[in-house]
């Protein structure tokens, strides 16, 4: 199939309607057409929302087989780490590319491909700086929530951490001064304390001695939270020893 | 109905979809229970739609909801919905029943298949689906006859393009485009973002 016919199977693919092997041909296309991709990714929206239509009512006897056959089932583990979400949500969600299938045309001939990936990247950073926005009007809103309470202690290698709590919000923050910058390939991350298991609440991104971060995440049933230092893409559980561990205020 | 209850929209209180996947990535299963009464009635109601028979459509019902929490680490809220995802699920494994039903070689079972109308009309609504089933009629009728014809043949009832196409006589290369154009106008008359 040519390239031209391949970017209209783009319905047809959101749809299910292509056998195996249209579906294989077509998958490697979207590798190498983002704005395909995103047409997929709004079309495959569109689908579901005629699912959406035909909604009925589930009998309660499926209920209780799914939540009973769930305590048997394995979960897969995560591509990435949990952590490497950071600063994830409606904040990063690329805005729709209405031109997509003549981007699509210009990229696959060789034609505006620069453009294409020059506005993407453009997209991309104002999708970061959004949501560094966001976090921080997240952050400010912990730190100045009515009922924020603080602790602080001493990091190991001498530096000291804050942790600021507002119950209200369900959201903690942590400020952290002196701390040194990680080794080479590493990164501080941090961790709420569900009673003796560690979740991930993401990873300090920036390396400055001085920092105040929103944990990612809710507080939920945590009883702290634990920093520690893991490769730079971040663990799904600690691989070191804590730099500290912290109880919330109460 | 006096109040308007909009799926999809924004959460009144708690958690949403997204976050509340998150939780069942990391085996919460309060969090799963919340997303179960959240995502069930779209499933049913979408594999019900594909598949007809209600004993079958529950157990792939079961079936895609147990895959939800076996791969809701997979879920990345940066490419869709949450309720997107669920759904893309949930069709896949609907119309890949149908389809291995129809490679067990029964042509009575398929020329029936072919025969049925689309299934839009026919189907009992969850009450909390009405507003957006009367959106999803209206948008349908800015459609073309043949692009309202193939979407609702693949989607509804999981049907191949070649299949579309030979269903409604038209070339293979008019249903291709009758399917992305038919999606697109949905979309814009939905207000869809991705």
């Amino acid at each position: 199939m040519t390239t031209p016919e391949l970017h209209t199977l783009t319905g047809a693919y959101a749809l299910h309607a292509l056998d195996p092997a249209e579906r294989a041909e077509f998958e490697r296309h979207l590798r190498a057409c983002p704005a395909c991709a995103q047409e997929v990714a709004e079309l495959s929206a569109t689908a579901g929302r005629l699912g959406l239509a035909v909604s009925l009512t589930p009998p309660d006897a499926l209920k209780e087989r799914v939540m009973r056959a769930v305590t048997t089932e394995r979960q897969l583990p995560p591509a990435v780490p949990a952590a490497s979400r950071t600063g994830s949500g409606a904040g990063r969600r690329r805005a729709p590319a209405r031109w997509a299938l003549a981007a699509c045309l210009a990229a696959a001939a060789g034609l505006g491909g620069v453009a294409v990936w020059q506005h993407e990247e453009v997209q991309d950073a104002r999708a970061q700086a959004q949501a560094a926005q966001d976090q921080a009007r997240e952050l400010a809103a912990v730190l100045s929530a009515p009922d924020a309470r603080t602790t602080s202690g001493k990091l190991s290698d001498g530096a000291s951490g804050t942790v600021v709590v507002s119950r209200s919000q369900d959201r903690a923050a942590f400020i952290a001064s002196g701390l040194p910058k990680p080794p080479a390939g590493k990164a501080y991350q941090l961790w709420f304390d569900d009673g003796g298991t560690m979740r991930s609440a993401g990873l300090i991104t920036s390396s400055a001695a001085t920092q105040s971060v929103l944990l990612h995440g809710h507080i939920g049933r945590a009883s702290g939270m634990g920093i520690t230092v893991e490769p730079a893409g971040g663990s799904a559980s600690p691989t070191t020893n804590p730099l500290a561990l912290m109880d919330f205020p109460a | 109905m006096k109040e308007a209850v909009q799926i999809g929209g924004p959460a009144p209180v708690g958690p949403d979809l997204e976050e509340l996947l998150g939780l069942v990535a990391r085996g919460d299963h309060e969090a799963f229970s919340r997303v179960f009464d959240m995502v069930s009635g779209p499933v049913l109601g979408l594999v019900r739609s594909v598949l007809r028979d209600p004993a079958q459509s529950e157990e792939v019902a079961q079936e895609v909801l147990l895959e939800v929490w076996r791969t809701a680490s997979r879920y990345r809220d940066d490419r869709g919905s949450g309720m997107t995802w669920v759904l893309t699920l949930a069709h896949r494994r609907a119309v890949d029943r149908v389809r291995s039903a129809q490679a067990a070689g029964d042509r009575e079972q398929k020329a029936a298949l072919l025969a049925r109308t689309p299934s839009f009309d026919e189907v009992t609504e969850q009450v909390e689906a009405r507003l957006e089933r009367e959106q999803v009629r209206r948008c349908l009728r800015t459609l073309t006859e043949l692009q309202r014809q193939s979407v609702t043949l693949a989607y509804y009832q999981g049907l191949l393009y070649r299949e579309v196409a030979e269903l409604l006589s038209v070339p293979l290369g008019t249903v291709k485009t009758r399917l992305r154009d038919g999606l697109i106008r949905l979309r814009d008359c939905l207000g869809v973002t991705a």
